[in-house]
């Protein structure tokens, strides 16, 4: 049965603004108007789902799933592991989480990527998993390095991997980024400023999880998602027609 | 000091960034067999027994200064021609209601083939015109845009988000123009003059 609550409007001084002044690509991308608030609508409340029909199991682990037989990526051995959770503390199971990301020396397997670090032969840079009944979801990968970008003469990226979830419903639609515990660059980089609050970049800072860690052998990260929550309704406000 | 609620607050949106093809379409990005396969390429579970028009909406992603965006990357969700959402009671079962699509890398225009949509009754009773709701991300879009879709051939008149429309002449910033059957034309401009509605949904 799907679900049928409206949600908690986002918070729009928690999230960056479109237009953020120093990472330059925003300034000619970002609307000038505001935007208009919109009551939820089914078209909001309804969103695509998926199952594990529409996966392979092997699609969460990066380390092999583009490596020729018997060869793995060449990296930091990490699992990046955690939970889908909404605003109201609940999990979010059954969710379809994404997820790609650059190699250890920090290029990207894109046509469009010209860093001078070398392609692996061995890494493709994506990966899928669907969460469980817990909300929970686990990646074995490799540690993306950081890159430098053009946005200043010399920006360079934190070490992160992009992460794309869908939740239950249109309206719970995001991309953000997950950067890890302890790295220097995270202070510099334009792109993680434009999250104006720090608690909000500490949200998107995965913690090294050693209780996770799979001794002599990979490394591991924690980090959990909020997505939006639903208003749940004691008293009925009906969406659809009587 | 007060109790203390016992929510979360949404984790910050981060952009997709310029390589987002990767993670969401391989193949755009070169790496074609990736994934057996990709998720929403198409809307269709089966096209040819899908019910309703066929439509084909074509258009690009101008920015501030009237470029047609080379990367940017859409998703479109809409409910079936008959007016029901799939995962609903009665939807078309050759329908997923959701495509992922992205301009292209040569002449930044995109393609979404689709049904047309059909109308439901929402809040109080009130139908809303035929729509398809778009989320836009790319490369400096710090949070994605939402959107949404109309056709000038559908009666718009008493469409609830329409209406709400303060400026008239930007409610046509919404609606898809025919170029020919079961053809439209849509762009969208991120900024400046004409620049899309977008929604805070
Ligand atoms: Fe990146």
């Amino acid at each position: 049965m799907p679900l049928k609550g409206e949600f908690y409007q986002r918070d729009r001084e928690w999230h960056p603004k479109a237009y953020t002044h120093d990472y330059k690509t925003s300034v000619a991308r970002s609307p000038r108007q505001s935007l208009i608030s919109l009551e939820n609508t089914v078209s909001e409340i309804t969103g695509p789902r998926f199952g594990h029909g529409d996966i392979d199991p092997g699609d969460n682990d990066l380390i092999y799933n583009y490596a020729q037989s018997g060869e793995s990526a060449i990296g930091e051995r990490i699992i990046l592991h955690g939970r889908v959770l909404d605003e109201n503390a609940r999990p979010v199971p059954n969710t379809l989480v994404e997820i790609w990301q650059a190699n250890a020396g920090g290029r990207y397997r894109h046509k469009k990527d010209t860093y001078l670090a070398p392609i692996d032969p061995n890494f493709g840079g994506c990966g899928r998993t669907i969460t469980d009944e817990n909300g929970y979801y686990f990646f074995r990968t490799v540690k993306p390095g950081a890159y430098p970008w053009r946005n200043w003469v010399n920006s360079w990226r934190p070490a992160h991997i992009h992460v794309s979830i869908f939740g239950t419903a249109f309206a719970q639609r995001l991309i953000t980024q997950c950067y890890f515990e302890g790295d220097p660059l995270i202070p510099h980089c334009p792109i993680l400023k434009t999250v104006p609050m720090q608690e909000g970049i500490e949200q998107l800072t995965a913690a090294l999880d050693l209780n996770a860690t799979i001794p002599l052998d990979t490394i591991a990260y924690k980090f959990d998602i909020v997505l939006r929550g639903r208003r749940s309704t004691l008293f009925e406000n009906r969406l659809e027609g009587n | 000091m007060v109790q203390k609620l016992e929510t979360l607050i949404e984790s910050a949106s981060q952009t997709a960034g310029p390589y987002v093809h990767i993670g969401l379409m391989p193949t755009y990005a070169g790496n074609a067999g990736y994934y057996d396969e990709e998720i929403g390429t198409t809307p269709f579970l089966d096209e040819s027994k899908a019910k309703g028009e066929i439509v084909e909406i074509v258009g690009s992603v101008f920015d501030g200064t009237g470029w047609a965006m080379r990367d940017a990357l859409i998703e479109s969700w809409q409910c079936d021609a008959g007016g029901v959402f799939p995962g609903d009671k009665g939807a078309d079962p050759a329908f997923t209601g959701h495509c992922r699509f992205a301009a292209d890398a040569e002449s930044g225009e995109f393609t979404l083939r689709t049904v047309k949509p059909g109308s439901y009754k929402g809040r109080g009773g009130v139908e809303s015109a035929p729509h398809i709701s778009l989320w836009v991300v790319a490369r400096g879009i710090n949070i994605g845009l939402n959107t949404r879709i109309y056709f000038e051939d559908e009666d718009n008149a008493n469409d609830p988000l329409l209406n709400r429309i303060e400026q008239r002449p930007r409610v046509n910033t919404l609606i898809a123009k025919k170029t020919g059957d079961g053809k439209y034309r849509f762009d969208i401009r991120l900024q400046g003059e004409g620049e899309t509605v977008f929604l805070d949904i």
